[in-house]
């Protein structure tokens, strides 16, 4: 999806298409007396809106904000307690229950308040990453688009050399070399993340900056820096939004995974959904799956949401 | 049940569409493209189909085959080919019947082949569907390749798309659509892409083989030249509806709709000059698809309209045999306006302004050095406009971007303004030279900042070009757009909001913003419909008037050309090979690359006496020709002349110099068209 949208020059968010299969070809099509970019938007927009797609997407998204904002609202056992039945008796390694609707894990925490809680981590260290490696790939992809050359050369060698190391591997070992503190992780996840984005933006800004109004700004002496700033950022928002959120899918994925690793968590008892899977999934061979598996469905409901509205955006935008 | 084909009464049509209506589904919501198109394409006919972009053309070119996208919805008619109807048929029976009764050939050749096969087994595959072996469909490839006329087709069978040129792969294309001896053959603006030089070939071919296949041909085309060369009779779409059709003869030269009409005018027919009249613009805009248009489709923009036009939907009424109207008032068609005669003329100066003198450019590529101009030699007077045609390669744009700072030329050459060398490089050069020399593109879209404001695109070149700021270039800013007709409201428009005509006037204003000396337009109105082409052209002439601007005017276009241009420089690999005025260049002698190039061009007035065909492709600069780089196409070549020495430049007077070995005497006069009907010329 996203390559197919930095791939195409012609990719323009407000064009009317006609699946007409001569339209790409053919000349622009009479729009004046048509309809107007906000009857467009407008259309684009009630077309998202009726997207299940998006809908589900969303409703799960809110659901996670809520639950990393407010989540004593949603449980009645604190994540690090140990749940007690009427009798005040401790419940251990139960099933899902009237008491722990997910049952307990094998301490006898509350795995329904442990999913609940586990939201928060993620949803800071997620989108501040995939927002700094977005930034910072938008802003060096941008530039070796635009100016090619040399500069364009030596840092496309590096992120070719960048993509050609396992990403998870990176991860483990500049966290252990440096400590595993939420900045470290958020900028690890961000300079894995921004090679991906800068070849993406690259590639934007090289098709942008083979077209004539940027000649036309170059004809009339304007500088480098206000071509790529003012003439071309623009145009390739589109790009930009499309590459965030599916950086944001990534980005909660490896969290997870690094998580599940151990190599993130500085206090395990903390509620964190790589940790718990990591935690409870030996425990699966005997029968007690519900430690393991809520948790899993939770990274993997949020994975999938992120990426329904990036597919239902994108697709919307192009319609 | 089946249909058999041949059948002894009457032949069915090959084509028959009746009362299409057809809608694309965007955005959730069905807009109307056909509004009932009834066509008939009899058994050996070709048929062809004009319009303006956005008329439903194409659409109903596939729909012929009913090979249409996924939004597309058929509401209500019948499609029949053959006596078949097509409109039931399920998705097995369409297959078979595209593989033998039916095919098409596509507007870009480039993207109808598939660039990882060569060409041999894509060719092969067409056969193989067919039915055949391998082998058979190997040596069935050979042949069809030969029946295409391409030169060495054992070694082109061999080759990748990427290594042919345009004219060849549309070859190709043809030699792939004619595998199962389609009795219907769709070819969807097939030259479009093409040199005028390439599109005669392609055309001639398709002539041939029609006479050699006897297979009917529906012909889409916006170029009318294209039509009139090739078709019988001619439909005139205009919104999803034909509103006119007749032989080509009858409707270019006895137009009845005022449509038909006001397209004619629009295009600069009978060697029609700037000098003696505008061209006819037609007022209003295209209707968009989807547009509600429940009687006569053309009822906003004509000029002969009535209360009955917009309460009921006009009856066909005959002309003459076969020549039918959809108008309500076919009588006063008289009464449609003529364009109006140009009473000022522009003066042409006699100090040069902008001096080319011995400019080259040589890019290097792979290590090579590509000379893609060679030693250019040009001048502008005020208020000129000096035309460049040539064929694609030849260095017509670069030469534009060198003059306007995009390319720095080669050490030895100058670019002047009033005599004082200018930088190469644009950020280099005073901002008395920035402001002197400005471009008009080729497509707007592409010129234009699609997410700035027309006022932020005008205000921004104000500032860069003349200096000023604030209320003044506000001011300036008001000014210049309603000098080129636009109004204040479309200020406030972003590009994708204004139509094609509407951009293209941006463009022009910001190249105007700061009263340049001389507008490098670089094929600007290629990209546009005609009448909206009329338009601009009236504009660019207008301005000039006025400003005494001169142009540097590059087209492919002779015709508009023609009608534009002062002077014309004739380009070919780099070089200038002849440099004359309009008049001495039409009328000859010229140089043979100029004979040839003006005999391609297909004619809305009729046919070429005689078509000069060009043999091969043009050469790359990268390995241009010894001696005279036109030698290896030219039929008058002088053998251990034209192929050792550099030809010098025969002066015919009146500032008329051609770069050839033949001595005056010898040039050759451009081709006469004949003014023909649909009977074709001895």
């Amino acid at each position: 999806m996203t390559d197919e949208n930095v791939l195409d020059p012609a990719s323009r968010p407000e064009e009317p298409s006609v699946d007409d299969p001569k339209a790409a070809l053919a000349v622009p099509v009479e729009n004046a007396g048509g309809l107007t970019r906000k009857q467009i938007q407008a259309e684009q927009r009630r077309v998202l809106l009726r997207s299940p797609a998006f809908i589900v997407g969303t409703l799960i998204v809110l659901f996670w904000i809520f639950a990393a904002l407010f989540p004593g609202l949603l449980t009645t056992w604190d994540p690090k307690d140990f749940v007690t039945d009427a009798n005040g008796a401790p419940v251990v390694r139960e099933g899902p229950s009237g008491t722990a609707w997910f049952g307990t894990d094998k301490v006898g925490r509350d795995v329904f308040s442990r999913v609940i809680y586990g939201a928060r981590p993620v949803l800071i260290v997620a989108p501040v990453s995939a927002a700094v490696a977005v930034a910072v790939g938008t802003l060096l992809g941008l530039a070796i688009g635009y100016y090619r050359g040399w500069f364009d050369e030596i840092v496309s060698r590096i992120i070719e050399g960048f993509l050609s190391v396992p990403v998870i591997l990176l991860a483990i070992i500049v966290l252990f070399t440096f400590g595993s503190s939420r900045g470290v992780i958020i900028g690890t996840i961000a300079v894995l993340f921004t090679p991906v984005v800068t070849r993406t933006i690259r590639a934007a800004a090289l098709a942008e900056s083979q077209l004539d109004y940027v000649t036309s700004a170059k004809m009339r002496g304007e500088n480098g820096l206000f071509i790529i700033a003012r003439e071309i950022l623009p145009n390739i928002t589109g790009v930009i939004v499309v590459e965030l959120t599916v950086r944001l899918g990534f980005a909660i994925f490896t969290v997870a995974t690094l998580a599940f690793l151990g190599v993130v968590a500085e206090d395990l008892t903390d509620a964190d959904w790589g940790v718990d899977v990591s935690q409870g999934y030996e425990l699966i061979p005997n029968g007690i799956w519900w430690p393991t598996v809520f948790p899993a469905l939770a990274i993997a409901s949020i994975v999938i949401a992120v990426n329904l509205i990036a597919d239902s955006v994108d697709k919307a935008t192009k319609s | 049940m089946t249909t058999n084909e041949q059948a002894d009464d009457a032949p069915a049509p090959a084509l028959s569409i009746d009362d299409l209506h057809m809608a694309y589904v965007v955005r959730g919501i069905p807009r109307d493209v056909l509004r009932g198109v009834s066509l008939q394409v009899t058994q050996g006919e070709a048929y062809g189909l004009v319009g303006e972009s956005g008329c439903g053309k194409s659409t109903t070119a596939y729909a012929a085959l009913r090979y249409l996208p996924s939004n597309a919805r058929i509401l209500d008619g019948s499609i029949s080919a053959d006596g078949r109807d097509l409109t039931g048929m399920s998705s097995r029976e369409l297959r078979e019947f595209r593989a033998s009764h039916a095919s098409m050939v596509y507007q870009d050749p480039v993207q109808a082949v598939n660039p990882v096969l060569r060409i041999g087994p894509q060719v092969a595959e067409s056969f193989r569907i067919l039915g055949q072996s391998k082998a058979e469909a190997r040596e069935s490839a050979l042949q069809a390749l030969h029946r295409v006329r391409i030169a060495s087709p054992e070694s082109v069978m061999e080759r990748y798309p990427y290594q042919l040129s345009g004219g060849m792969l549309q070859r190709v294309v043809i030699a792939m659509a004619l595998a199962g001896d389609p009795k219907l053959l769709v070819l969807d603006e097939p030259t479009t892409g093409l040199d005028a030089t390439v599109e005669a070939e392609v055309l001639d071919l398709v002539r041939d083989l029609r006479s050699e296949t006897n297979a009917s041909i529906l012909l889409i085309a916006h170029n009318l030249g294209v039509i009139r060369t090739m078709c019988d009779r001619v439909g005139v779409m205009y919104a999803g509806r034909i509103v006119e059709e007749g032989t080509v003869a009858d409707v270019f030269d006895d137009p009845s709709h005022p449509y038909t009409v006001g397209m004619l005018n629009s295009i600069p027919r009978r060697g029609v000059r700037k000098t003696d009249r505008e061209l006819f613009a037609i007022p209003g805009n295209l209707p968009q698809i989807g547009d509600p248009l429940p009687t006569c489709v053309y009822v906003d923009r004509c000029p002969i309209v009535g209360d009955v036009c917009h309460t009921e939907i006009p009856p066909v009424v005959a002309r003459s045999d076969g020549h039918w109207t959809r108008c309500h008032f076919p009588d006063k068609i008289d009464e449609v306006p003529q364009p109006e005669d140009v009473s000022s003329v522009a003066e042409i100066g006699d100090e040069e302004i902008i001096g080319i003198h011995g400019v080259s450019k040589t890019f290097r590529q792979r290590g090579q050095d590509v000379p893609a101009l060679v030693s250019i030699d040009l001048g502008f007077a005020s208020g000129e406009t000096l035309g460049m045609v040539g064929e694609s390669g030849s260095g017509k744009s670069t030469l534009a971007k060198t003059m306007v700072g995009v390319h720095e030329p080669d050490d030895g050459g100058a670019i002047t303004l009033r005599g004082r060398e200018m930088a190469g490089k644009a950020t280099q050069r005073r901002h008395e030279s920035i402001q002197a020399i400005q471009m008009v593109f080729q497509n707007p879209d592409s010129a234009l900042n699609r997410s700035w404001t027309v006022r932020r695109i005008l205000a921004r070149s104000v500032k860069k070009l003349t200096g000023v700021g604030g209320d003044e270039a506000d001011e300036r800013v008001r000014e210049i757009a309603a000098a080129m007709r636009l109004s204040p409201r479309h200020l406030d428009m972003r590009p994708r909001q204004l139509s094609g005509g509407l951009k293209q006037r941006v463009a022009i204003a910001r190249a105007f913003a700061g009263d340049p000396e001389v507008v490098v337009c670089d094929e600007p109105t290629s990209a546009l419909d005609v009448s909206v082409q009329a338009a601009i052209l009236n504009l660019l002439a207008l301005l000039q008037r006025e400003q005494h601007t001169s142009y540097l005017f590059i087209s492919h276009d002779i015709g508009v050309v023609r009608y534009l241009a002062d002077r014309i420089a004739v380009m070919y690999v780099g070089r200038i090979v002849e440099l004359g005025t309009t008049g001495d260049i039409f009328a000859g002698p010229v140089h043979p690359y100029t004979e040839a190039l003006l005999s391609a061009v297909p004619s809305i007035d009729g046919v070429a006496a005689d078509r000069i065909p060009l043999d091969g492709d043009i050469p790359s600069p990268s390995n241009p020709p010894a001696g005279c780089v036109f030698h290896t196409r030219c039929k008058y070549r002088i053998v251990g002349t034209c192929d050792t020495d550099v030809p010098p430049v025969v002066d015919a007077g009146g500032g008329h110099s051609v770069s050839c070995h033949l001595s005056l005497e010898q040039l050759p006069t451009p081709v006469q068209i004949v003014a023909s009907g649909s009977d074709s010329p001895g």
